[in-house]
């Protein structure tokens, strides 16, 4: 049985545990020291030894950065842009990915070289332009000036080209085009319910990144305009309110959808970041 | 996953013509079998051709308007923009008035080059690229090895050391500050029970760098490490049955067996590290509690992300700061080449 099968089946000893342990311990230990300092207050935070337990500020602290620091809105703002840039990344991405794993048309090769050469352009290269473009068009601080930028993903048509090739079997799109299914129709009968598993994924993935966009958003929006949460973080740190209790109260604030996201799907997320491994 | 995908519920078996010819949707859906005329009426031949028609226009361009969301989209936001910036990186453009351009030829360009605010961004990146990126990947690879095992709670573990990738720079940089602070922080701390001195961890040229780099190194070692974990599980078991046949130690299956298996996916991580490494910007602004964009008073740890920000927003020259972009648009397609290289030799060494 193990014969066939890949990777390696020995068991963990004590020592992967502990230093196991030991990865986890530091990658959730900031976070948790977060909420810590989110819960105690200025004076505190100026005195050694630091705290290593709660105290008792932590809702004061949460409601000063919600209202003071705007995010309140802020979080709104980056529920709305992330889940925007999500849906239309997996649609788009799907269409696109099953043109190029199962569809034959001219250029097919050259165009999907192009898709994967576009992951190499960084966000600083289109940065000038697209703020001129913003700001002849009055879009600063309006929330369409992040979405359409970064609505489409050559990642995601990337990934779920991957996917396709070997998940939806080409006679299922033939017999239902002898069905008399257009290729609308195979779209969405078809095309979707095989992709389904992957595009939940590749929204995910999406839905974090977006969530966690800093760049292009800190120069489109601004702090006390119509912030998301990163944008607002930044005016945090940058001295904005001066107290680190609150500081650290909104990185909570703004980080905790996410680690919620993580708790409910982590194995999705998991999954789906080893699966673009695999293929990419 | 077969099952439930064959068949669209608008279009039952029965309908299939016995023809073989295939024909649209709209047949199958909108007329109802018995008011189809008779096959061979001329009626019939003209609905079928029309028909045949439609399918063969369906065939040939859906799947342009299936990419064209795709393309639209780049073109608009992407490759414009990209072509658009070496446009503005020949001209004197100020943020103030961004649709006044006035031709400045390769003026942006050179300035650059005598610019010594720009060759210290340019060191920094590379240092703080190096910083982070080799031990980020050494420890990702331990990391996959360990959780390569059969363990208890394997799936805990995983997205435990994942976390990291959840947490924003800002929100990840702004408890680094604290816990690197020089007066309160908490590695100061704990080196002062080990009786060391307090370090001025902001201040230092070295201790910066390695503070900032040490934000990069949290938040992506356990992504890269769960890349590596994904190659790994894909490495024939046969392969380390018939090395420790031969007597091979475990330490010999990971040196011989598990790295060589690994080779392209290391490249791969290697030239995504190293492309974020050169776009670094919010560590490096979020580190300096200021207003400025400066990388640190002596500007100790500017990035190139870094310097184009502050040169375009914070100094107001939008041409410049498209200069620096295509300059680091060059050197990522340096860093591309080499990669394709050493790819290439990889493969033919095999």
């Amino acid at each position: 049985m193990t014969a066939r099968r890949a990777g390696r089946q020995l068991h963990g000893g004590k020592v992967t545990y502990a230093v196991l342990i030991l990865f986890t311990a530091g990658s959730l230990f900031p976070l948790l020291w977060t909420a810590v300092a989110a819960s105690r207050n200025n004076t505190r935070l100026a005195q050694t030894p630091p705290p290593f337990w709660f105290g008792g500020n932590l809702l004061k602290n949460l409601g000063t950065a919600w209202s003071d620091a705007n995010m309140g809105a802020a979080l709104l703002n980056t529920t709305v842009v992330a889940t925007t840039i999500a849906a239309g990344t997996v649609i788009f991405s799907t269409v696109a990915g099953f043109a190029f794993a199962k569809l034959r048309f001219r250029a097919k090769k050259l165009l999907l070289l192009l898709v994967i050469g576009t992951m190499m352009v960084p966000p600083q290269l289109s940065v000038v332009p697209l703020f001129m473009t913003v700001a002849e068009l009055e879009w600063t601080d309006q929330l369409q000036a992040v979405i359409l930028p970064t609505l489409v993903s050559a990642f995601g048509v990337f990934f779920m080209r991957q996917y396709l090739l070997q998940a939806l079997p080409t006679e299922l799109i033939e017999a239902a085009r002898t069905d008399g299914a257009n290729s609308w129709r195979v779209v969405w009968h078809v095309v979707f319910p095989a992709a389904r598993p992957a595009m939940a994924v590749l929204g995910l993935l999406t839905f974090v990144q977006a969530w966690n966009d800093f760049f292009w958003p800190i120069i489109a929006l601004t702090q006390n305009g119509n912030p998301t949460v990163q944008v607002a973080l930044t005016g945090l740190g940058r001295g904005y309110i001066p107290d680190q209790s609150v500081i650290m109260a909104g990185a909570l604030l703004g980080t905790l959808p996410l680690l919620v996201a993580f708790v409910l799907f982590g194995k999705q997320i998991v999954g789906g970041i080893m699966q673009g491994a695999v293929k990419g | 996953m077969d099952g439930r995908t064959t068949r669209s519920p608008d279009s039952p078996a029965t309908d299939t013509p016995a023809s073989g010819s295939p024909v649209s949707d709209r047949s199958a859906s909108e007329t109802p079998a018995s008011d189809r005329p008779a096959p061979d009426s001329p009626a019939a031949v003209r609905a079928r051709e029309r028909r045949s028609r439609r399918y063969r226009r369906d065939l040939r361009w859906s799947p342009y308007l299936f990419i064209a969301p795709f393309f639209l989209f780049f073109a608009a936001f992407g490759l414009f923009p990209l072509l658009y910036t070496g446009w503005a990186a020949l001209h004197r453009v100020e943020l103030t008035a961004p649709t006044d351009m006035e031709w400045a030829g390769l003026r942006n360009f050179t300035r650059l080059l005598g610019d010594d605010f720009f060759w210290n961004a340019l060191g920094n990146t590379f240092v703080i690229g190096v910083l982070s990126t080799v031990p980020q990947l050494l420890m990702a690879l331990g990391l996959a090895h360990l959780l390569n095992y059969r363990l208890r709670g394997s799936m805990f573990f995983r997205v435990a050391v994942l976390t990291p990738y959840a947490t924003s720079v800002a929100a990840a940089t702004l408890v680094f500050v604290l816990l690197f602070g020089r007066d309160y922080g908490l590695v100061n701390w704990l080196l002062s029970t080990v009786g060391a001195d307090g370090v001025d961890w902001e201040n230092g040229s070295w201790t910066s760098k390695l503070a900032v780099s040490t934000i990069v190194v949290w938040r992506w070692t356990g992504y890269n490490a769960l890349i590596y974990l994904a190659a790994m599980q894909a490495i024939p078991h046969d392969l380390y049955e018939s090395a420790a046949l031969d007597g091979a130690s475990r330490w010999q299956q990971f040196r011989y067996v598990t790295i060589p298996s690994l080779r392209p996916t290391i490249l791969f991580t290697c030239v995504v590290s190293t492309i974020g490494a050169t776009q670094l910007f919010g560590e490096p602004l979020l580190f300096s509690g200021s207003a400025g964009a400066s990388g640190g008073a002596d500007h100790q740890y500017q990035t190139l992300g870094l310097y184009l920000y502050e040169q375009g927003w914070v100094n107001l020259h939008l041409g410049r700061a498209s200069a620096i972009a295509w300059t680091m648009f060059l050197i990522l397609l340096v860093i591309a080449a080499v990669n394709a290289l050493i790819a290439r030799r990889l493969r033919t060494s095999q």
